[in-house]
């Protein structure tokens, strides 16, 4: 198998220069889904025959909470090549993604508290869904709080790739959580083999907003990413000229 | 892949196998504990505690409903197909309340097997679909299949 392009992604400069291309291509898909979703979802999908309208912010609540374990998958996937790759951009990628990841489980347990009172009839139930999901947020607290504590960056890196890597453990739970145990969560409403629960002007601007959440989280984490590599390269001569040139700009 | 990363990669591998069949093993270990209810199954069963407060969940049985003249006490039955339980609640039940409902009620066992609860919450499916396609099942009779299908999936 061919490496080289994989090698190329640990160099920053490199790096600097897809992402820069990237980032617009993004920026743009996320904002015109988010549109889309946003108006489909709230305004125009029909409302359900049980919960009436404040199933809609399913259209937040669901994209969120999908994203909040994709992150943290991420993070683990970038703390293994961090570890056994000794790549420097993954601990950049760590880092930078982990406060994303960690709002994103905040939007998905707020709305989700909301949704509760008028369907269930209790904000905060102590079932295995939700509890799982609440661990969920003190990993990435975790993540966050270790990347901020220790100073030197490489030991930091470490901690914080050993954390994400034993942390994704959690991530099964919180999927098989509503079919292992009994739950006041309901089961999910799409799965890969079947086709979903709901009818398609339903699931057609969640699976909108969903694309929307991802493109957005790219986007952002890119800008990110991009912001702490040239922090981390400040030294080099490319990172200096690109600095002047940003300065020239105006930018 | 080099010899290097290949080891580093196996003891990570290794560490994350390790720290998943430890997980496994505590919780199928706490299973009963995490279970957010009991089934009126495990009630009848005894699998229960008696003096404590519980949890009980199931569908609320067709016309089993009582609602008391002159106060807000609500006697219900709570079933999962095989085993029933009575439950009483005095208070205002959630919206989503209705027969047929999953439901999951807060309370003490008494000693006939009668549930005094002081909560209910409606637990709701994973089924969506706009009021009309409900009503239009309605008409043509699905709606007992569609809830058959849907209580199997509950279950």
């Amino acid at each position: 198998m061919n490496w080289t392009w994989f090698h190329k992604l640990g160099s920053p400069k490199w790096f600097y220069e897809i992402s820069g291309r990237w980032v617009p291509w993004l920026a743009v898909a996320a904002a015109l889904l988010l549109a889309i979703g946003l108006v489909w979802g709230l305004a125009f999908a029909p409302p359900d025959y049980q919960q009436g309208n404040s199933f809609r912010i399913i259209y937040i609540h669901v994209p969120a909470a999908f994203l909040a374990q994709s992150i943290y998958v991420m993070l683990a996937v970038a703390g293994i090549v961090g570890l056994v790759w000794k790549m420097k951009l993954a601990d950049v990628a760590v880092q930078q993604a982990a406060p994303i990841g960690a709002w994103m489980t905040v939007i998905a347990l707020l709305t989700g508290a909301i949704w509760g009172k008028p369907t269930w009839g209790a904000f905060w139930v102590w079932d295995a869904r939700l509890t799982s999901m609440l661990i969920l947020l003190f990993l990435y607290f975790g993540v966050i709080a270790l990347g901020q504590a220790i100073s030197n960056r490489d030991s930091a890196a470490k901690a914080c790739a050993v954390l994400a890597i034993v942390g994704v453990v959690n991530i099964p739970i919180i999927k098989y959580s509503v079919e292992w145990w009994n739950t006041l969560h309901q089961p999910a409403t799409f799965s890969v083999v079947e086709k979903p629960a709901m009818p398609f002007e339903m699931w057609m601007p969640l699976l909108i907003m969903v694309l929307a959440f991802y493109c957005f989280f790219g986007a952002v984490l890119l800008l990110r990413m991009r912001l702490e590599v040239l922090k981390r390269e400040e030294r080099s001569s490319w990172a200096k000229a690109e600095v002047r040139a940003q300065v020239e700009r105006g930018v | 892949m080099n010899p290097v990363r290949k080891k580093r990669l196996l003891i990570i591998l290794a560490i994350l196998a390790g720290v998943g069949i430890a997980l496994a093993l505590a919780l199928s270990a706490l299973q009963q504990n995490i279970n957010l209810f009991y089934t009126p199954t495990q009630i009848a069963n005894g699998e229960a505690p008696q003096d404590t407060r519980i949890r009980a969940g199931g569908l609320v049985e067709q016309g089993s409903v009582k609602r008391s003249g002159d106060s807000l006490q609500t006697d219900f039955v709570v079933t999962d197909g095989v085993k029933s339980v009575t439950i009483r609640y005095s208070g205002i039940l959630p919206d989503l309340f209705r027969e047929g409902q999953g439901i999951v009620a807060m309370g003490k066992l008494d000693g006939d097997g009668l549930l005094i609860a002081d909560e209910v919450l409606a637990k709701h499916d994973e089924n969506y679909m706009p009021p009309e396609v409900m009503q239009a099942l309605e008409q043509s009779g699905m709606k007992q299949q569609h809830d058959a299908a849907n209580q199997g999936g509950a279950q």
